[in-house]
């Protein structure tokens, strides 16, 4: 496996995208911990430029790389190479160069200004955000053949969790404000790895104390250590299960 | 080497291969010849598991190939339109083909230097004519002296002088006891290599002979009037077609 992966890595590093994604972080994070008196703040600034840029990045360049290795997996399959182990290893360099960049662009920052627990979880938490788009760009590519409709799903997927589900979370508060539905949210949450990622921050900030009793809600779930593995598991689901539903279209795919 | 029993595939409502069987054999020269769309790149990619049939069943060396991958260590493809990644380099893809095989078997260099792309190494995959790409392709089929060599329109591209030198050496490996498949239209191109013949239709395998057999049982000398001399035939036997 591991000559595949190095090859698709050193690939994606002489794509200039990559690092430039990772310059674009480390400006915004170093900028917004320089603009902002407390670290609490930058780390605010920092959670929504994080939640918005990483997610839209990692599954827009994944779909149009995954559409651009399609003549490179059809060379692979001729070879005595299996045909998971190109998907795998598509994954893996994929994957890991996006939370390379993360690291390198605003891990950093973060570890340097915020050396609280928070910064750290943020850093995990953008890692693992990074896995979970790349892992739904494998999902929306293997769907069609057609590279225009691909990139459409992908946009979709990003536009869905980082905008639309958030406002469909909204209209449900508010239409159903009378009714008890606050344990209910927390179920909800669930459904967007956005929103999970953006809580389990939030959480963890002094501004939480200002989220009323929906947040005290989510307290009770998210700030026990049975939250926090609850949460982190379905982030991982999040990834896993796009993949996994993928893996099995790949193996059964005509090239 | 290569058998193949009761092969199925669809794609969508389109029969591409109906019940197709075959038995493909060490020391052939086998040609799969037949109109366009009849499903003989399909079956080509069926048996390099690129394409997974409905149903039947395909084996390598009377094993089943289905969730394998080995046995392609045992075949050179050469695809109809080589597709390779665009800003590698021909050194490149070859250098890459060679890492992922691994291999410490001595590499059959001769296509390599016949056809000169040592001196365009560098050249970018994108920049490449049709017949360069061709010829990559033949010389990654030929590379690892697999015993199976799969040609798909080998010829199809190529300038005279180079579609000779692969003609020449389809001729030395067939001498060296190789399984050799290759699917052309050009007839008279094939006169001087194979030794049974394929012709498909429709999806089905129309007729799988000998050429010795066929010359003699239509009384012709070339391949391309044997074959026209059958067709009539077949089509006299099935007058509702």
């Amino acid at each position: 496996m591991n000559r595949i992966i190095k090859i698709i890595l050193l690939d994606i590093l002489k794509n200039k995208i990559v690092l430039g994604y990772t310059l674009i972080l480390a400006i915004l994070s170093w900028s917004s911990f320089a603009l902002e008196d407390n670290s609490a703040k930058g780390l605010l600034t920092i959670l929504n430029v994080i939640l918005f840029t990483v997610p839209l990045v990692s599954i827009l360049f994944s779909t149009i790389y995954l559409y651009n290795s399609s003549e490179f997996i059809e060379l692979l399959l001729s070879q005595p190479v299996k045909r998971q182990k190109i998907w795998f290893s598509l994954f893996i360099g994929l994957s890991s160069s996006m939370v390379f960049s993360f690291l390198a662009g605003a891990g950093i920052p973060l570890l340097i200004n915020a050396t609280d627990s928070v910064g750290v979880m943020m850093i995990i938490v953008g890692c693992l955000v990074s896995v979970v788009f790349v892992a739904l760009a494998f999902l929306s590519s293997i769907l069609t053949r057609d590279k225009a409709k691909g990139i459409g799903i992908a946009i979709i997927i990003w536009l869905y969790f980082a905008l639309l589900f958030d406002g469909m979370v909204l209209f449900l508060l508010f239409q159903f404000a009378d009714y008890p539905i606050e344990t209910a949210m927390v179920g909800i949450t669930g459904l967007s790895p956005i929103d999970l990622a953006r809580i389990q921050i939030l959480l963890h900030l002094d501004v939480s104390a200002m989220m009323g009793y929906t947040g005290a809600i989510f307290k009770d779930f998210f700030g026990t250590s049975v939250g926090l593995i609850v949460s982190f598991l379905l982030l991982s689901l999040w990834a896993v299960v796009p993949f996994y539903i993928s893996l099995k279209k790949f193996n059964r795919k005509d090239l | 080497m290569i058998q193949i029993t009761d092969l199925n595939k669809k794609f969508g409502k389109l029969e591409v291969l109906k019940n197709v069987n075959l038995n493909c054999n060490k020391g052939e020269c086998i040609a799969l010849i037949g109109p366009n769309g009849c499903g003989k790149t399909t079956l080509i990619k069926s048996i390099l598991g690129m394409v997974l049939p409905d149903k039947g069943l395909i084996t390598f060396n009377e094993k089943p190939i289905k969730k394998e991958y080995l046995y392609r260590e045992k075949i050179g493809y050469m695809p109809q339109i080589g597709r390779y990644p665009d800003n590698m380099t021909i050194g490149q893809v070859i250098e890459m083909i060679k890492q992922i095989r691994n291999t410490d078997q001595e590499l059959d260099e001769d296509l390599l230097k016949a056809f000169e792309l040592e001196k365009m190494s560098d050249k970018k995959m994108r920049t490449l004519s049709g017949g360069t790409t061709q010829k990559v392709s033949a010389t990654l089929a030929f590379l690892f002296n697999p015993d199976v060599l799969i040609l798909d329109e080998p010829t199809a591209g190529l300038d005279p002088l180079a579609s000779e030198i692969l003609k020449d050496k389809i001729i030395r490996e067939k001498e060296k006891g190789k399984l050799i498949l290759i699917t052309s239209h050009l007839l008279s191109e094939l006169d001087d290599l194979i030794t049974e013949i394929i012709f498909m239709q429709e999806g089905n395998v129309l007729f799988h002979k000998n050429i010795a057999e066929l010359k003699s049982e239509t009384h012709e000398h070339k391949i391309s009037k044997a074959i026209a001399k059958i067709l009539k035939r077949t089509r006299k036997n099935e007058p509702n077609h």
